[in-house]
C-alpha cells in the first residue's frame, strides 16, 4: 500500500466522522468566499492608475445638479478628449418599480461609453427623436420591452410642464455590453436629455454628473486636481474622481457593513478551527495504539507525523475546496439575481486568500496531534500508558 | 422509567468535564450560529426602532405627489405657503400654523478616521415652528443657529460617526462657509442631520421653496381635514403622509435586506454546527460504548439512554446559545453604527439586542442541539449489549 493510500483508509474508517467533518468545512467556505469578497469591495479603493474616465460632480453632492456650462470648461482642459453628462430621472416603472433612468446628450454619451453596444442607426435614432429612449438589454428583457413601442414611464421627482409626472418615451434601441462584465450592467435607461430639460417644469439646463473621458496618455491625477481648482470658491464646487472610485462610493455608502462582515468571518473561522481541530485530535487519541505499532514496524517519526498531517490537510482542502466552489456558484447567482447591482465577485485572488486559508487552517489543526504522534514512544504506546 | 432517564443523564452530564473538548465544540459552535444571528437582526431592530422614534402621529409630511421622499419632493414658495394655511393644522399661540417649511440637501462628509470615503449627510434648513413638533430634540452643547447667519446646528450621531462637524468646526458647500454652533440629541433619526434657518439655505443653495413642508394635526381628525383641503384645492398636487407612516416605511427595505442576509448567514451556519455537534454526540456515545451497554445490561430501557444523549446534546446547545447571546450582547450591544437611508443620507442608529431576539437565537441553538442529538440518541439507545461489552 502507498503512503498516500493508506492516508485515504485512514480517513475512510470513520466514514460518518470524515464526511460529517468534511461537510461542516463544507459550509464555512461559501461564508468565507462571499463574505471576502463583499469585504473586497468594501475595503478597496481604486486609484488614479489605468483610469479612462472620471466623473465630475458638485462637492456638495451629486445630488446638487451643475450647469451645463460647465462642459465647455471641462473640455478646456489639457487631456480631456470628450465630456458626457448625465441626470438622474427617477425613473418608475407601473406602480412602484424603480428603474434606472438618466437624460443624457446622445451623441456625447454614445462617445464617451464605447462600452455601450447598439446598431449605428438605433444610436441616430436616439439621437435625434426628441422622445427617444433606449434601454439596456438586461432591462428590456425583464418588462419585455421591444424596440418601437412608446413606454410609459413616470418620474418620482420631475413633473411635466402640465404638472403631471407620467412621462411617456419611444423605445428605438436596445443596447448590450461589449464584453460579460458589461452586459451584466445593462440595467438603465437613458433618455434625451434635451427633450427633458424642456418639457420638465424645472428645466434649467443642470446635468448631475459629468463624465470626463481622458486622452490618450493623459495623467488623470493631474486632471482630477485641475478639474476641481478651476472651480474653486465658486458656487460650482467639484469633486472628480475616477469612474471606479465613483462607483464604489454608492456601495461604500451602506456603511459599517465591513466591520460586521469582519466579525462574522471571525466567528465562522473560530467556530471552525475548533470542530476541525477536535475532529483530529480525537482521531489520534484513538489510534495512539497503532501509531505505535507503525513505529515498531520501522516507520520513522517524521513519516508517521506526515500521515497525520496529511489527513488533516486533505480534509480541510476537499472541504475547502468545495466550499470555494459552491461560493463562486452563489456570488454568481447573487449577481444575477440583483441584476448586476452587487458585484459578488468570487474571483482568482478570492480563491488564492481561500487556498492559503485552508493551508493554514490545516497546520493549526494538525500540527498539535501529529506532533503528539512524532513524540509517542513506542513501549508506552502499546503499553496504553 | 423517569427515575432512569434522571440516572443516567446525571451519570452523562457529570462527566462531559472529561470529555470537555468535543462537548466545547457543540457550544462554541452554537455560540457561533446565535452571536452572528443575534448580531444582524440586533443592526435591524436598533434602524427600525430608532426610525419609528422618529415619527409622530400628531405630525402630517405634505410632499408633492407621488415623490414618496423627501429627496425626490420639492414645493414652491406658493404651495408652501398654502399648504401650511390647510384645515386642520393646529394654530400656535402666536396665531399662526404650527407647521414647517423644510429643505432638504445633501451635504458630503468624512467617515470618521477615512480620509476618502465619503458618505452624503442630511441638511435640513428648517422654519422656528419645526423645534416645537420635535420636543425631544435638545440642545446639549453650545447654542442654536442664529436666523439669517449661515451657523448650523449638528446631531449627536453625525458628530460620532463623522469627522468635520464638531462643535466650531466650518462646513463648506457651495463656496461658502457653514460654523457649527451647536450640537443636539433626540435619540432618534434628526440626530443624523444637520439644521440651519431654511431662509438662509434657499439663498445659498438659489432656491426658493422647500423639498416638504411638516404640519402639526389639529385633533385625531385632523389627518383627514388637511387632506381633504388640500387635495381639494386645484393648485396643489401633494400627498399627505402621517410622520409615523413616513418613517417606518422606511424601514421595509432595510428590515429585508438585513432579514435575508441574516437568514442565509445563519442557515449556512447552522448547518456547520450541525454537522458539528452531530460529530461530538456521535464521539460522545462511541467512547461511551461499552457505559451504556453495561447500564443495559443490568437493566436500564432504551429510551432512557436515548433521553440522556438528547439531554446532553441540548443542554450544550442551551449553553452555547446562552454564550452567544451573552457576546452579542456585549460586543454589539448600543453599537453606534450608520447606513443609507430612504433619502439617499446616511441614518445613525444603535444596535439593539432585545429580549425578543435572545429568545429566538435560543430557540435556533435548542433546534440544533435537538438535531445533532437525535441521529447519535438513536444509535447509543439501539446499540446492540453483546457488541457494546464485547468493546471491554
Amino acid at each position: 500500500m502507498t503512503k498516500t493510500g493508506f492516508v485515504v483508509a485512514n480517513l475512510f474508517r470513520k466514514k460518518t466522522r470524515t464526511i460529517l467533518t468534511i461537510l461542516s468545512v463544507i459550509m464555512a467556505f461559501p461564508l468565507f468566499g462571499l463574505l471576502q469578497s463583499l469585504n473586497s469591495i468594501f475595503s478597496s479603493g481604486a486609484d488614479f492608475i489605468g483610469a479612462t474616465r472620471l466623473i465630475t460632480q458638485a462637492r456638495v453632492s451629486f445630488t446638487t445638479a451643475l450647469p451645463l456650462s460647465v462642459v465647455p470648461k471641462l473640455e478646456s482642459v489639457p487631456g480631456v478628449a470628450r465630456v458626457a453628462y448625465s441626470q438622474w430621472f427617477g425613473g418608475v416603472w407601473q406602480e412602484n418599480t424603480q428603474v434606472f433612468t438618466f437624460a443624457v446628450d446622445p451623441t456625447r454619451y454614445h462617445d464617451v461609453y464605447p462600452e455601450w453596444v447598439m446598431p449605428e442607426e438605433q444610436w441616430k435614432a436616439f439621437a435625434n427623436t426628441r422622445t427617444a429612449m433606449i434601454a439596456g438589454k438586461l432591462v428590456a428583457d425583464k418588462y419585455g420591452w421591444k424596440v418601437g413601442q412608446k413606454i410609459p414611464l413616470s418620474s418620482n421627482i420631475y413633473p411635466q410642464k402640465n404638472g403631471s409626472k407620467s412621462w411617456a418615451f419611444d423605445l428605438v434601441g436596445i443596447y448590450d455590453g461589449s464584453d460579460e462584465s458589461w452586459k451584466k450592467q445593462t440595467n438603465a435607461v437613458f433618455i434625451n436629455h434635451d427633450y427633458f430639460d424642456e418639457a420638465n417644469q424645472f428645466g434649467k439646463g443642470r446635468a448631475n454628473f459629468f463624465i470626463v473621458k481622458l486622452g490618450t496618455g493623459a495623467d488623470a491625477a493631474a486632471v482630477s486636481k485641475t478639474i476641481d481648482a478651476m472651480f474653486e470658491n465658486s458656487p460650482d464646487e467639484t469633486k472628480t474622481q475616477t469612474e471606479k472610485d465613483f462607483n464604489l462610493s454608492f456601495v461604500k455608502q451602506i456603511g459599517d457593513i465591513g466591520l460586521i462582515v469582519r466579525w462574522i468571518l471571525f466567528a465562522v473561522f473560530f467556530t471552525l478551527l475548533l470542530v476541525v481541530g477536535n475532529t483530529m485530535a480525537q482521531s489520534v487519541r484513538e489510534r495512539v495504539p497503532e501509531l505505535a505499532v507503525l513505529k515498531t514496524l520501522g516507520f520513522s517519526d517524521g513519516s508517521v507525523l506526515g500521515f497525520v498531517l496529511s489527513e488533516a490537510i486533505a480534509l480541510c482542502l476537499v472541504g475547502g475546496v468545495i466550499g470555494l466552489a459552491l461560493a463562486t456558484l452563489l456570488g454568481a447567482m447573487v449577481e444575477k439575481g440583483t441584476g448586476g447591482q452587487f458585484q459578488l465577485n468570487v474571483n482568482g485572488l478570492i480563491w488564492a486568500i481561500g487556498i492559503a486559508a485552508i493551508l493554514i487552517m490545516s497546520m493549526a489543526v494538525g500540527l498539535l496531534p501529529a506532533l503528539r504522534a512524532r513524540r509517542l514512544k513506542i513501549v508506552d504506546a502499546l503499553a496504553g500508558r | 422509567m423517569l427515575s432512569q432517564t434522571i440516572a443516567v443523564t446525571g451519570i452523562n452530564v457529570k462527566s462531559i468535564p472529561e470529555r470537555w473538548a468535543p462537548s466545547l465544540v457543540i457550544v462554541i459552535g452554537l455560540a457561533g450560529v446565535v452571536a452572528v444571528f443575534t448580531a444582524l437582526l440586533a443592526m435591524a431592530t436598533g434602524f427600525e426602532s430608532t426610525l419609528k422614534a422618529t415619527g409622530r402621529t400628531d405630525v402630517a409630511v405634505v410632499m408633492r405627489g407621488g415623490s414618496q421622499t423627501e429627496l425626490n419632493s420639492g414645493l414652491d414658495r406658493d404651495s408652501s405657503d398654502l399648504i401650511k394655511q390647510a384645515k386642520g393644522v393646529r394654530v400656535g399661540a402666536n396665531g399662526k400654523p404650527v407647521a414647517s417649511a423644510e429643505m432638504m440637501i445633501i451635504a458630503e462628509l468624512l467617515r470618521t478616521g477615512s480620509t476618502k470615503d465619503a458618505s452624503n449627510i442630511t441638511v435640513r434648513g428648517v422654519d422656528p415652528e419645526a423645534f416645537v413638533m420635535r420636543p425631544q430634540l435638545k440642545i446639549v452643547e453650545g447654542h442654536n443657529f442664529t436666523p439669517g447667519l449661515r451657523e448650523l446646528i449638528v446631531g449627536r450621531g453625525v458628530t460620532r460617526q463623522f469627522s468635520g462637524a464638531a462643535l466650531g468646526n466650518v462646513v463648506r458647500m457651495r463656496g461658502s462657509d457653514w460654523t457649527v454652533v451647536g450640537i443636539f440629541e433626540s435619540g432618534d433619526a434628526n440626530e443624523s442631520e444637520l439644521w440651519t434657518d431654511i431662509n438662509v439655505a434657499r439663498s445659498t443653495f438659489g432656491r426658493t421653496g422647500s423639498s416638504s413642508v411638516r404640519v402639526m394635526l389639529d385633533g385625531p381628525d385632523g389627518l383627514e381635514k388637511v387632506k381633504a383641503s388640500l387635495t381639494g384645492d386645484p393648485r396643489l398636487t401633494v400627498d399627505v403622509v402621517p410622520e409615523q407612516e413616513y418613517f417606518s416605511s422606511q424601514t421595509k427595505q432595510f428590515r429585508q435586506t438585513i432579514g435575508v442576509l441574516a437568514g442565509v448567514v445563519t442557515i449556512i451556519m447552522a448547518l456547520g454546527a450541525v454537522f458539528a455537534a452531530l460529530n461530538s454526540m456521535y464521539a460522545a456515545v462511541a467512547t461511551r460504548g461499552k457505559e451504556i451497554a453495561t447500564l443495559r445490561a443490568i437493566g436500564f430501557g432504551g429510551l432512557p439512554v436515548l433521553a440522556s444523549v438528547m439531554i446532553e446534546a441540548l443542554l450544550l446547545a442551551l449553553a452555547g446559545g446562552l454564550l452567544g447571546a451573552i457576546i452579542a450582547y456585549v460586543l454589539f450591544n448600543n453599537l453606534s453604527v450608520s447606513t443609507l437611508g430612504q433619502n439617499f443620507t446616511q441614518v445613525v442608529f444603535n444596535f439593539k439586542v432585545t429580549p425578543a431576539l435572545v429568545a429566538r437565537g435560543l430557540i435556533i441553538s435548542v433546534v440544533i442541539g435537538m438535531i445533532g442529538g437525535l441521529l447519535p440518541a438513536i444509535r447509543a439507545a439501539r446499540l446492540p449489549v453483546t457488541t457494546g461489552l464485547r468493546e471491554l
